[in-house]
């Protein structure tokens, strides 16, 4: 799913950042690799199982026999690295050289079927890898897992690592160690995975791998001998990338004994078989023709089709305990695959794994059709695309200017863009997204407040919803706990961004001579809408910043109103930081002005909070706005464009006497374009 | 389109006379229109004639026009024959109220030209010897030598481009005459046509201070006949000016400057005694344009020439309605077409009732007298101005802040709101659809409960 968003992304040259994400385009094969959701936790659980099935000598692809990798020879991986260091090139080459040990040739088409594939514009969705591979003298199933690679898939990252019991990090032998290898490297440390260093692109000119090995050593403690120098572009020691997977990471903890037990953990659906299931199987064993039950749903299937993901679909007869596949088993419609469903046998019932929590939602927008006709179409496009993006949280909310629409949850901005940006492309949906907002909480102090809410501790989506001062002890506010690299030259500026956005610093090491890694402790809201474009931009390009959440913190919150000639505004209602009031009410007001058109009257647009204006704008009234001259030729013009304005004014919202253009709320409510 | 084409080219064949017969109307003396009620409506039209060339190209113009590259005149002169009698023929008027010459440059045209359209006019409908001609003309030496000529050949109205007393001004606009030549001409045109002299003149040129514009403008009042024009210079895309500007070399006056010149030009304008009786148009002892009153009172005309606009019922070709009628644009092509099949008619929309309103509307608040009752109910019998406008809040307000006045006149802008028209006309277009289409509705419902 969000492999799709990435892909989606790339194909928008109107975004920002689209340079980083190009890289996944060209490299089709990284794509069909799919995040398995396993969780390593419950396989510990599981008592260890040494393998008492022979290996079979053949390795033929049709008649691939599963059950001649035990557990002991399954390795769960993934690849983590900052945008750009290769991540994609070196699954494309891991592919190549494991598929090349079963032949050769027939390797090489199936890249480039996949390549024609896409060219004909057939999704590829992300998918799993499995690799076979001979390693001194036995083979092994190595499931290559691949993981977004930016900041807001943070939480898909965590959930790919945790499906692992290694990950190679790589770093590019240029850049060096960037913010998400940072934030990448410590969700895998947390999780206690085996972690192999892998420096990429030691064949540009200006690689030094020696500097990046320093980095490595000085800020993730990894002794620079465990660093694999390759060149992913060049094939340059990739073998020793797949023999450190065999060695270095541990193999999974499952047991075939078990009853069956699977996983739903992606979904995709085939006109032709219906819906193709990714799963890993946690516990014993399933072939075709067994009846398996949803334990979400309660419902039989039979088992038509089963199979590895290579990465494109290799039927066989069975899945054991350890294995990552699909399955195909008659269901119709994709909400019968829900995600993190539990699979089992008919006869052997079992209890269903805990699936997974919902994403929890950091960054909040509205989201309204362009055009109140086109609200069902749009519901039906955001059912689609949230049937696949669990992550994505929705709830109804409709405004005053924009009208009925929803308030969605995103794991960050990108998400959200991306999100957006689908909805655009691929559902032709015009998309009004309003600025992001952070959930806030507050402690509530009326007993019967608490009585009503159920809690006393609330969570507030929309600021219209905003409790008063008088009725709330406390307010809370979401924290990240920020990481920024930088090369040091440019530390001044970017400390005073920080400070500026009421970060307060944590940490600060140099990991090289030049390269200083800062950690700063900021509210959410303060980085949510152009905290990322004003670090790159004050530091040529060359900072990266990535975050991970820090809950929540006690905070002086207002709440700021939105005046024109006096009269509140409710869609613009704002819930701001005391300290940031004057300045974010008067960047509002004067977006504001200018998106709002010069009306006959003088038009104050000001920002208050309770009954006190902190700030003003004044539009000036029109004084003279008639063509100059209309004779028989110039009617056809002067009418289209008359009723152009017409067709505008009907969309208008009026504030009092004050006809607002939609575009003005979108203007002020949107997030900024760069 | 080419079925239409060949049905109205063999209409031009059959031979017209002069048609004296169903109206005395196309006097200039008062609209025969507002005496005779609606029957006239379709059977009379004004004509504007387009002489698409240019000695050279003004800085601030993006008008169709053309710098000839041979002298094509007499082939031009028939086609403007040919044409204005096709679609004369084709709209079956048998009254042209009055015609105008514009351009390019018509004062480029030989003055045989002129006579010889104006004799196709008179062979296919009745010309009143009385009725507007007008021609523009470029005031340099060459244009005030033919005047004359234009008179005989039956024009009795000019309308002279002088734009701007500064000659500093007038060679940033790309004119080709200079303020005292200009000035030489409305003397002459003066002489020749007493009390039907127009001139143009332009405000909100570059660096022009509202200042200099009031000094100017006195200046020009003091030599000038009964009718001013008064354009604000607009930048257009494409143009040189458009160019200078966007380059910086060149900087227009504020919003604020060109408002405060536009209201002080009207006072100036009012105090001299000249009335503003339409956004751009100002006249004293009642000498308006009555060619271009015509179009701000939604009535027929017909465009000939190349890009010429026009609006009528084709009658000769069935039709019912009234059509949006544009002429190829391109010289060249236009003279071949017209060659070929009688006329270069490139584009045909049929006008919606509603379409008709909203042009009505639109050219008609343009006036100061705005749109009486009587002059819309012609065009909407069955649905006034006071239950079209009367009950809309926005107009309310528009009424109570004084922009806008709907009384048993009719509907019009104060003077205020006349230079505003271009903000308030959206809302009156939304409102008035919104009428229209209940008023549709409500009659479906009262057939289909009521069976005949």
């Amino acid at each position: 799913m969000s492999f799709s968003l990435v892909k989606r992304w790339c194909e928008s040259p109107l975004i920002r950042r689209v340079l980083q994400f190009k890289v996944y385009r060209r490299k089709i094969q990284s794509y069909n690799m799919t995040y398995t959701l396993l969780r390593h936790r419950w396989m510990k659980r599981l008592p260890m199982f040494s393998s008492s099935v022979m290996v079979s000598t053949q390795t033929d692809k049709d008649t691939i026999d599963l059950s001649k990798f035990p557990v002991d020879r399954i390795r769960n991986f993934c690849i983590i690295a900052h945008i750009d260091h290769g991540k994609s090139t070196l699954a494309d080459r891991l592919l190549e050289m494991t598929g090349a040990i079963a032949t050769t040739e027939k390797n090489k088409q199936v890249l480039d079927k996949l390549q024609v594939e896409r060219e004909r514009g057939i999704t590829v969705k992300a998918q799993t890898a499995s690799l076979v591979y001979s390693h001194q003298g036995q083979q092994y199933l190595l499931n290559l897992i691949d993981t977004p690679g930016h900041v807001d898939f943070s939480y898909e990252v965590s959930r790919s690592i945790s499906a692992c019991q290694g990950v190679l990090l790589i770093v590019d032998a240029n850049q060096g160690i960037q913010a998400q290898t940072v934030a990448n490297f410590y969700l895998a440390f947390e999780a206690q995975l085996a972690i192999i260093p892998v420096i990429n692109k030691i064949d540009l000119k200006n690689a030094d791998p020696e500097r990046v090995e320093t980095q490595i050593e000085k800020a993730f403690d990894i002794p620079r001998e465990e660093c694999i120098r390759i060149s992913a572009k060049l094939g340059t020691n990739v073998d020793k990338v797949l023999q450190a997977v065999v060695d270095r990471i541990p193999a999974p903890v499952a047991s075939t004994d078990d009853p069956f037990k699977a996983l739903v953990f992606d979904s995709n659906f085939d006109h032709y078989r219906g819906v193709v299931a990714n799963i890993a199987v946690f516990g014993g064993r399933v072939k075709k023709g067994d009846r398996i039950v949803s334990a979400y749903l309660g419902k039989t299937y039979d088992v038509n089709e089963l199979g590895l993901l290579r990465p494109d679909e290799h039927p066989t007869q069975k899945l054991f305990a350890g294995q990552v596949g699909y399955i195909i088993a008659g269901m119709k419609d994709v909400k019968e695959a829900q995600i993190g469903d539990t699979l089992y046998l008919q006869e052997q019932p079992v209890e269903a794994l805990p699936g997974f929590k919902p994403a929890k939602a950091m960054v909040f927008a509205g989201m309204y059709p362009m055009d109140q006709s086109e609200y069902p179409g749009l519901r039906s496009a955001i059912e689609r695309l949230t049937l696949n993006d669990s992550s994505v949280t929705v709830q109804r909310d409709s405004s005053m200017a924009l009208g009925a629409g929803w308030r969605l949850g995103f794991l960050g901005l990108l998400h959200m863009e991306v999100f957006n940006q689908r909805l655009e492309q691929e559902y032709n949906a015009s998309v009004i997204v309003t600025a992001p907002t952070v959930p806030y909480k507050a402690v509530l102090s009326s007993p019967k407040l608490i009585k009503e809410h159920g809690s006393e501790e609330i969570t507030i989506v929309n600021p219209a919803q905003f409790p008063d001062r008088s009725v709330v002890s406390e307010y809370l506010e979401p924290m990240v706990l920020g990481t920024i690299l930088s090369p040091d030259t440019y530390t001044g500026k970017i400390m005073s961004l920080c400070l500026n956005r009421r970060g307060i610093q944590k940490n600060m090491v140099y990991i090289d001579d030049q390269r200083v890694m800062m950690k700063y402790l900021f509210p959410l809201n303060e980085i949510v809408v152009d905290f990322y474009d004003l670090l790159k931009s004050l530091s040529s390009g060359y900072a990266s910043f990535d975050y991970e959440n820090a809950g929540y913190q006690a905070a002086d919150l207002i709440k700021m109103n939105i005046l024109l000639n006096g009269q509140p505004v409710e869609e613009l209602i704002t819930i701001v930081h005391r300290g940031r009031a004057y300045s974010t009410g008067k960047a509002m007001c004067e977006r504001l002005k200018d998106s709002i058109p010069r009306q006959m009257f003088e038009v104050a647009v000001q920002a208050a909070i309770g009954s006190k204006v902190i700030a003003r704008e004044t539009i000036k009234a029109y004084r003279k706005n008639v063509l100059a001259k209309c004779y028989g030729g110039d009617i056809t013009r002067k009418m289209k464009l008359l009723k152009k304005q017409a067709e505008g004014k009907k969309k208008m919202r009026r504030i009092g006497n004050i006809e607002v253009p939609k575009d003005a709320f979108i203007n002020v409510l949107k997030r900024k374009d760069k | 389109m080419i079925k239409h084409t060949l049905h109205a080219a063999r209409r031009a064949f059959s031979p017209g006379l002069r048609r004296f017969s169903e109206t005395s109307g196309g006097d200039i003396s008062e609209d025969v229109f507002e005496r005779e009620g609606p029957p006239r409506l379709t059977k009379q039209a004004s004509l504007y004639v387009h002489w698409p060339y240019c000695l050279r190209r003004c800085s601030y113009c993006n008008f169709n026009k053309y710098i000839p590259k041979e002298n094509n005149d007499p082939i031009m002169t028939e086609c403007l024959q040919r044409e204005t009698e096709t679609l004369l023929q084709l709209s079956q008027v048998s009254c042209i109220t009055s015609v105008f010459f514009g351009g390019g440059t018509p004062s480029l045209a030989h003055p045989s030209t002129i006579a010889a359209v104006l004799e196709s006019v008179s062979r296919r409908a009745y010309l009143s010897d009385k009725a507007e001609v007008t021609l523009e003309v470029n005031p340099t030496p060459v244009g005030k030598s033919k005047l004359e000529d234009y008179c005989r050949a039956g024009v009795n109205r000019f309308s002279i481009g002088v734009q701007s007393l500064q000659d500093g001004d007038l060679e940033i606009l790309g004119r080709d005459h200079s303020s005292h030549q200009a000035l030489q001409t409305v003397e002459e045109a003066r002489r020749l046509c007493p009390g039907r002299v127009s001139v143009d003149v332009m405000f909100g040129r570059p660096k022009q201070s509202a200042e200099s514009w009031e000094n100017e403008l006195s200046e020009l009042l003091r030599v000038c006949d009964y009718h001013v024009s008064l354009y604000q210079l607009t930048l257009e895309r494409g143009t040189q000016l458009f160019k200078q500007v966007l380059g910086g070399e060149v900087t227009m006056p504020a919003e604020d400057v060109t408002a405060e010149m536009y209201q002080c030009a009207r006072r100036t304008l009012h105090q001299h005694g000249f009335l503003q009786y339409e956004v751009s148009n100002f006249a004293r002892h009642k000498a308006v344009s009555h060619h271009n009153t015509s179009y701000w009172k939604g009535r027929q005309y017909i465009g000939v020439g190349p890009g010429a606009h026009g609006r009528f019922i084709p009658f000769g070709d069935g039709g019912v309605v009234r059509e949006a009628r544009t002429q190829t644009l391109e010289p060249d092509v236009w003279l071949r077409e017209v060659q070929e099949r009688g006329h270069g008619t490139r584009r045909r929309i049929q006008l919606s009732h509603l379409e008709l309103l909203e042009e009505v509307l639109v050219m008609g608040m343009r006036m100061s007298e705005g749109i009486n009752h009587k002059h819309w109910e012609w065009f909407s019998p069955q649905l006034g101005l006071h239950e079209v406008f009367g009950t809309s809040s926005n107009v309310q307000e528009l009424l109570q802040s004084g922009q806008l006045i709907l009384d048993d006149r009719g509907l019009r802008c104060s003077w205020d709101g006349l230079a505003l028209l271009d903000s308030m006309l959206p809302a009156l277009l939304v409102i008035l659809e919104r009428q229209i289409s209940q008023r549709l509705q409500r009659d479906h419902t009262t057939r289909i409960s009521n069976p005949k």
